[in-house]
Protein backbone atom coordinates (compact mmCIF):
# COMPACT_ATOMS: atom_id res chain seq x y z
CA UNK A 1 0.00 0.00 0.00
CA UNK A 2 1.35 2.93 -0.71
CA UNK A 3 2.67 4.96 2.18
CA UNK A 4 2.46 9.30 2.54
CA UNK A 5 6.14 10.71 3.73
CA UNK A 6 5.07 12.96 6.57
CA UNK A 7 7.45 15.62 8.11
CA UNK A 8 6.05 17.31 11.23
CA UNK A 9 8.51 20.67 12.09
CA UNK A 10 8.04 22.65 14.71
CA UNK A 11 10.58 25.79 14.88
CA UNK A 12 12.90 24.50 17.10
CA UNK A 13 12.88 20.85 16.20
CA UNK A 14 11.58 18.49 14.54
CA UNK A 15 9.06 16.69 16.03
CA UNK A 16 7.92 13.42 14.14
CA UNK A 17 8.85 11.64 10.82
CA UNK A 18 7.53 8.87 9.40
CA UNK A 19 5.83 6.63 7.11
CA UNK A 20 1.58 7.33 7.32
CA UNK A 21 -1.26 6.30 5.75
CA UNK A 22 -3.26 9.41 6.13
CA UNK A 23 -3.45 12.94 7.35
CA UNK A 24 -6.06 14.96 8.83
CA UNK A 25 -5.86 18.67 9.48
CA UNK A 26 -8.06 21.63 9.69
CA UNK A 27 -7.13 24.44 7.47
CA UNK A 28 -8.82 27.92 7.56
CA UNK A 29 -10.98 27.16 5.06
CA UNK A 30 -12.08 23.77 6.64
CA UNK A 31 -11.40 20.01 7.52
CA UNK A 32 -9.23 18.06 5.38
CA UNK A 33 -7.80 14.89 4.65
CA UNK A 34 -4.65 14.23 2.72
CA UNK A 35 -4.11 10.00 1.34
CA UNK A 36 -1.55 8.77 -0.62
CA UNK A 37 -1.67 10.16 -4.22
CA UNK A 38 -3.37 13.75 -3.00
CA UNK A 39 -2.92 16.92 -5.35
CA UNK A 40 0.03 19.12 -4.34
CA UNK A 41 -1.13 21.40 -2.11
CA UNK A 42 -0.25 24.60 0.51
CA UNK A 43 -2.24 25.26 3.25
CA UNK A 44 -3.07 27.52 6.47
CA UNK A 45 -4.02 25.90 9.34
CA UNK A 46 -6.97 26.94 11.29
CA UNK A 47 -5.34 28.41 14.54
CA UNK A 48 -6.45 26.15 17.33
CA UNK A 49 -6.25 23.15 15.39
CA UNK A 50 -5.63 19.64 15.77
CA UNK A 51 -3.41 17.64 13.34
CA UNK A 52 -3.78 14.13 13.20
CA UNK A 53 -1.75 11.78 11.51
CA UNK A 54 -2.27 8.11 10.55
CA UNK A 55 0.76 5.96 11.20
CA UNK A 56 1.00 2.58 8.94
CA UNK A 57 0.13 0.09 11.86
CA UNK A 58 -3.27 2.42 12.43
CA UNK A 59 -2.50 4.07 15.24
CA UNK A 60 -3.32 7.76 15.26
CA UNK A 61 -0.70 10.49 16.37
CA UNK A 62 -2.85 13.98 17.66
CA UNK A 63 -0.66 16.80 17.60
CA UNK A 64 -1.50 20.24 18.47
CA UNK A 65 -0.32 22.20 16.07
CA UNK A 66 -0.58 26.09 16.48
CA UNK A 67 0.39 28.94 13.92
CA UNK A 68 1.17 26.35 10.79
CA UNK A 69 0.97 25.73 7.18
CA UNK A 70 0.71 21.95 5.56
CA UNK A 71 2.18 21.49 2.47
CA UNK A 72 1.86 18.25 0.33
CA UNK A 73 3.85 17.79 -2.31
CA UNK A 74 4.30 14.24 -4.59
CA UNK A 75 7.22 13.30 -2.06
CA UNK A 76 4.62 13.69 1.12
CA UNK A 77 3.35 16.07 3.44
CA UNK A 78 5.07 18.49 6.06
CA UNK A 79 3.58 19.74 8.40
CA UNK A 80 5.05 23.43 10.27
CA UNK A 81 4.01 25.45 12.70
CA UNK A 82 5.16 27.61 15.23
CA UNK A 83 4.63 25.34 18.38
CA UNK A 84 3.65 21.91 18.19
CA UNK A 85 3.13 19.45 20.96
CA UNK A 86 2.00 15.41 20.29
CA UNK A 87 -0.76 14.58 22.53
CA UNK A 88 0.87 12.21 25.02
CA UNK A 89 3.26 14.90 25.72
CA UNK A 90 0.77 17.53 26.88
CA UNK A 91 -0.05 18.01 30.02
CA UNK A 92 -3.78 18.56 30.25
CA UNK A 93 -4.14 20.27 34.04
CA UNK A 94 -1.38 23.02 32.27
CA UNK A 95 -3.49 23.30 29.61
CA UNK A 96 -6.83 24.12 31.60
CA UNK A 97 -4.79 26.76 33.54
CA UNK A 98 -3.22 28.24 30.46
CA UNK A 99 -6.93 28.39 29.08
CA UNK A 100 -8.64 29.45 32.04
CA UNK A 101 -5.82 32.78 32.82
CA UNK A 102 -6.32 33.59 28.93
CA UNK A 103 -9.48 33.76 28.73
CA UNK A 104 -9.56 36.37 32.28
CA UNK A 105 -8.70 39.07 29.96
CA UNK A 106 -9.91 38.22 26.33
CA UNK A 107 -9.03 41.73 24.78
CA UNK A 108 -5.28 41.16 24.64
CA UNK A 109 -4.50 39.47 20.80
CA UNK A 110 -1.62 38.08 22.80
CA UNK A 111 -3.98 36.15 25.81
CA UNK A 112 -6.63 35.24 22.54
CA UNK A 113 -3.65 33.98 21.00
CA UNK A 114 -2.56 32.06 24.12
CA UNK A 115 -6.45 31.09 24.60
CA UNK A 116 -6.23 29.33 21.12
CA UNK A 117 -3.48 27.45 21.85
CA UNK A 118 -4.62 26.01 24.96
CA UNK A 119 -7.67 24.76 23.10
CA UNK A 120 -5.37 23.14 20.54
CA UNK A 121 -3.70 21.32 23.35
CA UNK A 122 -6.76 20.13 25.00
CA UNK A 123 -8.46 19.09 21.90
CA UNK A 124 -5.51 16.78 21.16
CA UNK A 125 -5.20 15.44 24.35
CA UNK A 126 -9.47 14.57 23.89
CA UNK A 127 -10.68 17.06 26.33
CA UNK A 128 -13.14 19.26 25.67
CA UNK A 129 -12.08 22.49 25.35
CA UNK B 1 62.05 42.16 51.64
CA UNK B 2 59.86 40.97 53.64
CA UNK B 3 57.38 43.19 52.67
CA UNK B 4 58.09 42.38 49.37
CA UNK B 5 57.93 38.31 49.83
CA UNK B 6 54.38 39.22 51.54
CA UNK B 7 52.94 41.11 48.60
CA UNK B 8 54.14 38.21 46.45
CA UNK B 9 52.49 36.12 47.67
CA UNK B 10 49.37 38.00 47.87
CA UNK B 11 49.30 38.47 44.33
CA UNK B 12 49.88 34.87 43.67
CA UNK B 13 46.30 33.74 45.84
CA UNK B 14 44.37 36.52 43.32
CA UNK B 15 45.74 35.60 40.48
CA UNK B 16 45.10 31.83 41.40
CA UNK B 17 41.39 32.67 42.50
CA UNK B 18 40.48 34.49 39.62
CA UNK B 19 42.13 31.95 37.14
CA UNK B 20 39.83 29.42 38.86
CA UNK B 21 36.74 31.84 38.14
CA UNK B 22 38.06 31.78 34.10
CA UNK B 23 38.31 28.22 33.73
CA UNK B 24 34.86 27.63 35.69
CA UNK B 25 33.64 30.44 33.07
CA UNK B 26 35.55 28.12 30.10
CA UNK B 27 33.81 25.15 31.12
CA UNK B 28 30.20 26.46 30.87
CA UNK B 29 31.17 28.05 27.55
CA UNK B 30 32.09 25.05 26.72
CA UNK B 31 28.86 23.25 27.48
CA UNK B 32 27.03 25.55 25.93
CA UNK B 33 28.11 25.68 22.67
CA UNK B 34 27.15 22.09 22.34
CA UNK B 35 23.95 22.99 23.22
CA UNK B 36 23.49 26.04 21.21
CA UNK B 37 24.79 23.96 18.12
CA UNK B 38 22.37 21.41 18.70
CA UNK B 39 19.50 24.18 18.61
CA UNK B 40 21.08 25.80 15.61
CA UNK B 41 20.53 22.10 14.03
CA UNK B 42 17.06 20.92 15.36
CA UNK B 43 16.03 24.62 13.92
CA UNK B 44 17.21 23.71 10.57
CA UNK B 45 13.86 21.34 9.46
CA UNK B 46 11.60 23.81 9.95
CA UNK B 47 13.96 27.07 8.15
CA UNK B 48 14.25 24.55 5.50
CA UNK B 49 10.41 23.21 4.85
CA UNK B 50 9.11 27.16 5.01
CA UNK B 51 12.00 27.91 2.60
CA UNK B 52 10.37 25.00 0.22
CA UNK B 53 7.09 26.28 0.53
CA UNK B 54 7.63 29.20 0.40
CA UNK B 55 9.00 28.47 -3.12
CA UNK B 56 6.30 26.95 -4.26
CA UNK B 57 4.20 29.90 -3.65
CA UNK B 58 6.32 32.45 -5.43
CA UNK B 59 6.14 30.14 -8.28
CA UNK B 60 1.87 30.47 -8.43
CA UNK B 61 1.30 33.62 -6.78
CA UNK B 62 1.63 37.44 -7.65
CA UNK B 63 4.63 38.51 -5.87
CA UNK B 64 3.59 42.02 -4.90
CA UNK B 65 3.35 41.53 -1.38
CA UNK B 66 5.01 44.81 0.37
CA UNK B 67 7.83 42.68 2.39
CA UNK B 68 9.05 41.47 -1.35
CA UNK B 69 9.32 44.36 -3.38
CA UNK B 70 11.39 46.91 -3.64
CA UNK B 71 10.69 50.70 -2.56
CA UNK B 72 11.42 53.66 -4.31
CA UNK B 73 13.97 55.66 -3.06
CA UNK B 74 13.81 54.06 0.65
CA UNK B 75 14.32 56.89 3.22
CA UNK B 76 14.56 55.09 6.49
CA UNK B 77 16.58 51.68 7.67
CA UNK B 78 16.04 49.65 10.31
CA UNK B 79 18.49 47.95 11.71
CA UNK B 80 19.17 45.16 14.00
CA UNK B 81 22.08 44.18 15.82
CA UNK B 82 22.82 41.43 17.87
CA UNK B 83 25.04 41.55 20.55
CA UNK B 84 25.61 39.63 23.94
CA UNK B 85 24.31 40.24 27.55
CA UNK B 86 27.48 39.61 29.46
CA UNK B 87 31.34 40.19 28.54
CA UNK B 88 33.98 37.81 29.24
CA UNK B 89 33.67 37.03 25.55
CA UNK B 90 36.91 38.68 23.97
CA UNK B 91 36.28 40.79 20.43
CA UNK B 92 32.76 39.46 19.74
CA UNK B 93 31.05 42.41 20.75
CA UNK B 94 33.53 44.69 19.37
CA UNK B 95 33.57 42.89 16.21
CA UNK B 96 29.82 43.33 15.92
CA UNK B 97 29.87 46.66 16.58
CA UNK B 98 32.59 47.77 14.07
CA UNK B 99 30.32 45.70 11.84
CA UNK B 100 27.41 47.84 12.34
CA UNK B 101 29.12 51.08 11.62
CA UNK B 102 30.56 50.15 8.56
CA UNK B 103 26.67 49.18 7.44
CA UNK B 104 25.71 52.43 9.13
CA UNK B 105 28.30 54.61 7.10
CA UNK B 106 27.08 52.48 4.01
CA UNK B 107 23.42 53.55 4.67
CA UNK B 108 24.18 57.15 5.32
CA UNK B 109 26.32 57.22 2.10
CA UNK B 110 23.54 56.24 0.30
CA UNK B 111 21.33 58.82 2.43
CA UNK B 112 19.30 56.83 4.16
CA UNK B 113 18.31 57.39 7.26
CA UNK B 114 19.36 54.14 9.79
CA UNK B 115 17.32 53.86 12.97
CA UNK B 116 19.21 51.26 15.35
CA UNK B 117 17.45 47.98 16.66
CA UNK B 118 19.77 46.77 19.80
CA UNK B 119 19.51 42.81 21.00
CA UNK B 120 21.81 42.31 24.03
CA UNK B 121 22.60 44.31 27.15
CA UNK B 122 26.48 44.95 25.66
CA UNK B 123 24.94 46.88 22.68
CA UNK B 124 22.72 48.79 24.33
CA UNK B 125 25.40 50.11 26.75
CA UNK B 126 27.50 51.01 23.83
CA UNK B 127 25.01 53.04 22.10
CA UNK B 128 23.51 54.74 25.85
CA UNK B 129 26.86 55.93 26.52
CA UNK B 130 27.65 57.64 23.01
CA UNK B 131 24.28 59.33 23.55
CA UNK B 132 22.95 57.11 20.44
CA UNK B 133 19.30 56.92 19.69
CA UNK B 134 18.10 53.72 19.74
CA UNK B 135 14.38 52.80 18.63
CA UNK B 136 13.76 49.87 20.61
CA UNK B 137 15.99 47.19 22.65
CA UNK B 138 15.86 43.67 23.75
CA UNK B 139 18.02 41.48 26.65
CA UNK B 140 18.22 38.46 28.69
CA UNK B 141 18.45 36.08 26.30
CA UNK B 142 21.62 36.06 24.37
CA UNK B 143 22.85 32.84 25.18
CA UNK B 144 19.81 30.95 25.04
CA UNK B 145 16.98 32.99 22.79
CA UNK B 146 13.92 31.22 22.61
CA UNK B 147 11.49 31.50 19.68
CA UNK B 148 9.28 33.53 21.80
CA UNK B 149 12.12 36.08 21.61
CA UNK B 150 12.47 36.10 17.70
CA UNK B 151 8.72 36.77 17.34
CA UNK B 152 8.89 39.45 19.56
CA UNK B 153 11.67 41.04 17.75
CA UNK B 154 9.86 39.94 14.29
CA UNK B 155 6.68 41.63 15.32
CA UNK B 156 8.00 45.55 16.26
CA UNK B 157 10.07 45.16 13.17
CA UNK B 158 7.63 44.49 10.73
CA UNK B 159 5.47 46.90 12.11
CA UNK B 160 7.84 49.40 11.79
CA UNK B 161 8.34 48.66 7.89
CA UNK B 162 4.31 48.14 7.06
CA UNK B 163 4.01 51.47 8.82
CA UNK B 164 6.58 53.02 6.18
CA UNK B 165 5.12 51.55 3.20
CA UNK B 166 3.23 54.85 2.89
CA UNK B 167 5.90 57.53 4.13
CA UNK B 168 6.75 60.38 1.98
CA UNK B 169 9.12 62.97 2.28
CA UNK B 170 6.83 65.31 4.63
CA UNK B 171 5.92 62.27 7.05
CA UNK B 172 4.41 59.69 8.64
CA UNK B 173 2.11 59.51 4.98
CA UNK B 174 -1.27 57.97 5.63
CA UNK B 175 -1.28 55.77 8.82
CA UNK B 176 1.02 59.27 10.05
CA UNK B 177 3.70 56.80 11.14
CA UNK B 178 6.76 56.96 10.94
CA UNK B 179 7.76 53.85 9.45
CA UNK B 180 11.08 52.04 7.55
CA UNK B 181 11.79 51.05 4.15
CA UNK B 182 14.40 48.14 4.60
CA UNK B 183 15.68 45.66 7.35
CA UNK B 184 19.09 45.13 8.04
CA UNK B 185 20.64 42.18 10.44
CA UNK B 186 23.67 42.01 12.10
CA UNK B 187 25.11 39.23 13.37
CA UNK B 188 27.74 36.66 14.05
CA UNK B 189 27.64 34.08 11.89
CA UNK B 190 29.21 30.92 13.65
CA UNK B 191 31.76 29.00 11.36
CA UNK B 192 33.23 26.34 13.29
CA UNK B 193 34.84 26.63 16.79
CA UNK B 194 37.45 29.08 16.00
CA UNK B 195 36.09 31.40 13.40
CA UNK B 196 33.19 33.26 14.05
CA UNK B 197 32.47 36.59 11.24
CA UNK B 198 30.09 39.28 11.70
CA UNK B 199 28.14 39.30 9.28
CA UNK B 200 25.26 42.21 7.62
CA UNK B 201 21.77 40.66 5.99
CA UNK B 202 18.99 42.54 4.16
CA UNK B 203 15.58 40.70 5.78
CA UNK B 204 13.44 43.00 3.49
CA UNK B 205 12.18 43.44 0.96
CA UNK B 206 13.51 39.87 1.34
CA UNK B 207 15.04 37.77 -1.41
CA UNK B 208 13.84 34.60 -0.48
CA UNK B 209 16.95 32.16 -0.24
CA UNK B 210 17.18 29.77 -2.67
CA UNK B 211 16.93 25.96 -1.26
CA UNK B 212 19.62 24.51 -3.57
CA UNK B 213 22.24 24.29 -1.06
CA UNK B 214 19.62 22.41 1.65
CA UNK B 215 18.37 20.03 -1.43
CA UNK B 216 19.48 16.48 -0.35
CA UNK B 217 19.62 13.19 -3.44
CA UNK B 218 15.88 13.00 -3.20
CA UNK B 219 14.56 16.32 -3.99
CA UNK B 220 17.14 16.46 -7.01
CA UNK B 221 15.48 13.53 -8.38
CA UNK B 222 12.09 14.86 -7.74
CA UNK B 223 13.66 17.64 -9.53
CA UNK B 224 14.28 15.87 -12.68
CA UNK B 225 11.23 14.39 -13.17
CA UNK B 226 9.65 17.46 -12.63
CA UNK B 227 11.60 19.48 -15.13
CA UNK B 228 10.58 16.94 -17.53
CA UNK B 229 6.66 17.70 -17.21
CA UNK B 230 4.49 20.79 -16.23
CA UNK B 231 5.57 22.37 -12.90
CA UNK B 232 2.76 20.97 -10.31
CA UNK B 233 -0.19 23.09 -9.98
CA UNK B 234 -0.74 23.80 -6.12
CA UNK B 235 -3.92 23.66 -4.45
CA UNK B 236 -4.25 26.26 -2.34
CA UNK B 237 -5.88 26.87 1.22
CA UNK B 238 -6.48 29.55 1.48
CA UNK B 239 -6.05 32.23 -1.60
CA UNK B 240 -2.27 32.41 -2.53
CA UNK B 241 -2.52 35.90 -1.45
CA UNK B 242 -3.47 35.02 1.82
CA UNK B 243 -1.34 32.51 1.95
CA UNK B 244 1.58 34.84 1.30
CA UNK B 245 0.46 37.52 3.86
CA UNK B 246 0.65 34.85 6.59
CA UNK B 247 3.87 33.12 5.38
CA UNK B 248 6.48 35.80 4.80
CA UNK B 249 6.11 37.31 8.74
CA UNK B 250 7.08 34.28 9.95
CA UNK B 251 9.82 33.67 7.09
CA UNK B 252 11.26 37.22 8.47
CA UNK B 253 10.94 35.58 12.26
CA UNK B 254 12.72 32.39 11.13
CA UNK B 255 15.56 34.38 9.62
CA UNK B 256 15.77 36.72 12.84
CA UNK B 257 15.29 33.54 15.12
CA UNK B 258 18.17 31.53 12.93
CA UNK B 259 20.25 34.37 13.65
CA UNK B 260 19.94 34.48 17.49
CA UNK B 261 20.84 31.12 17.69
CA UNK B 262 23.97 31.74 15.52
CA UNK B 263 25.01 34.35 17.65
CA UNK B 264 24.11 32.07 20.96
CA UNK B 265 26.70 30.04 19.45
CA UNK B 266 29.09 32.27 18.28
CA UNK B 267 29.03 34.35 21.60
CA UNK B 268 29.80 30.74 23.84
CA UNK B 269 32.45 30.14 21.21
CA UNK B 270 34.45 33.47 21.50
CA UNK B 271 33.58 33.31 25.42
CA UNK B 272 35.12 30.26 25.75
CA UNK B 273 38.34 30.73 23.43
CA UNK B 274 38.52 34.17 25.26
CA UNK B 275 38.74 32.24 28.81
CA UNK B 276 41.15 30.00 27.54
CA UNK B 277 43.59 32.37 26.77
CA UNK B 278 42.74 34.02 30.08
CA UNK B 279 42.94 30.95 32.23
CA UNK B 280 46.46 30.25 30.47
CA UNK B 281 47.83 34.05 30.96
CA UNK B 282 46.64 33.45 34.61
CA UNK B 283 48.49 30.37 34.99
CA UNK B 284 51.63 31.73 33.37
CA UNK B 285 51.65 34.48 35.37
CA UNK B 286 50.69 32.91 38.80
CA UNK B 287 54.06 30.23 37.48
CA UNK B 288 56.09 33.46 36.98
CA UNK B 289 54.77 35.29 40.39
CA UNK B 290 55.59 31.92 42.18
CA UNK B 291 59.28 32.16 41.08
CA UNK B 292 59.97 35.89 42.04
CA UNK B 293 58.49 34.84 45.30
CA UNK B 294 61.25 31.71 45.54
CA UNK B 295 63.86 34.17 44.66
CA UNK B 296 62.72 36.61 47.52
CA UNK B 297 62.43 33.87 49.64
CA UNK B 298 65.73 32.67 49.08
CA UNK B 299 67.29 36.01 49.50
CA UNK B 300 65.52 36.10 52.70
CA UNK B 301 67.36 33.36 53.94
CA UNK B 302 70.61 34.14 52.81
CA UNK B 303 70.30 37.54 54.40
CA UNK B 304 69.66 35.72 57.35
CA UNK B 305 72.50 33.49 57.24
CA UNK B 306 75.00 35.78 56.60
CA UNK B 307 73.83 38.20 59.22
CA UNK B 308 74.19 35.17 61.71
CA UNK B 309 77.31 34.56 60.51
CA UNK B 310 78.80 38.47 60.54
CA UNK B 311 77.51 38.55 64.17
CA UNK B 312 79.06 35.13 65.45
CA UNK B 313 82.35 36.13 63.34
CA UNK B 314 82.06 39.52 65.22
CA UNK B 315 81.66 37.90 68.56
CA UNK B 316 84.54 35.20 67.80
CA UNK B 317 86.99 38.24 67.04
CA UNK B 318 86.00 40.20 70.28
CA UNK B 319 86.42 37.29 72.55
CA UNK B 320 89.68 36.50 70.82
CA UNK B 321 90.66 40.40 71.37
CA UNK B 322 90.49 39.41 75.40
Amino acid sequence: MATLQVELVAVEKMLWSGEASMVIARTTEGELGVMPGHSPLLGELAPGGVVTIRTESGEDLVVAAHGGFLSVTERGVSILAETAEISTDIDVERAREALRRAEQDSDDPEAVAAARRAQSRLRAAGQDA
Amino acid sequence: MAGSLRALRRRIRSTQSTKKIFSAQELIAAARIVRAQARVEASKPYAREITRVLSALAGSASLDHPLLTDRENPRRVAVLVVTSDRGFAGSYNVNVLRRTEELLALLRDEGKEPLLYVVGRKGETYYRFRDRDVEETWSGFSEQPGYENAQDIGRTLIAAFTAGEDDDETGGGADDVLGVDELHIVYTEFRSLLSQVPVANRMAPLVVEEVDELRDDRDAQVEESRSSDITPSYEFEPSPEQLLDALLPKYVTTRIYAALLEAAASESASRRRAMKSASDNAEELAKNLSRQANAARQAEITQEISEIVGGADALVSANADD
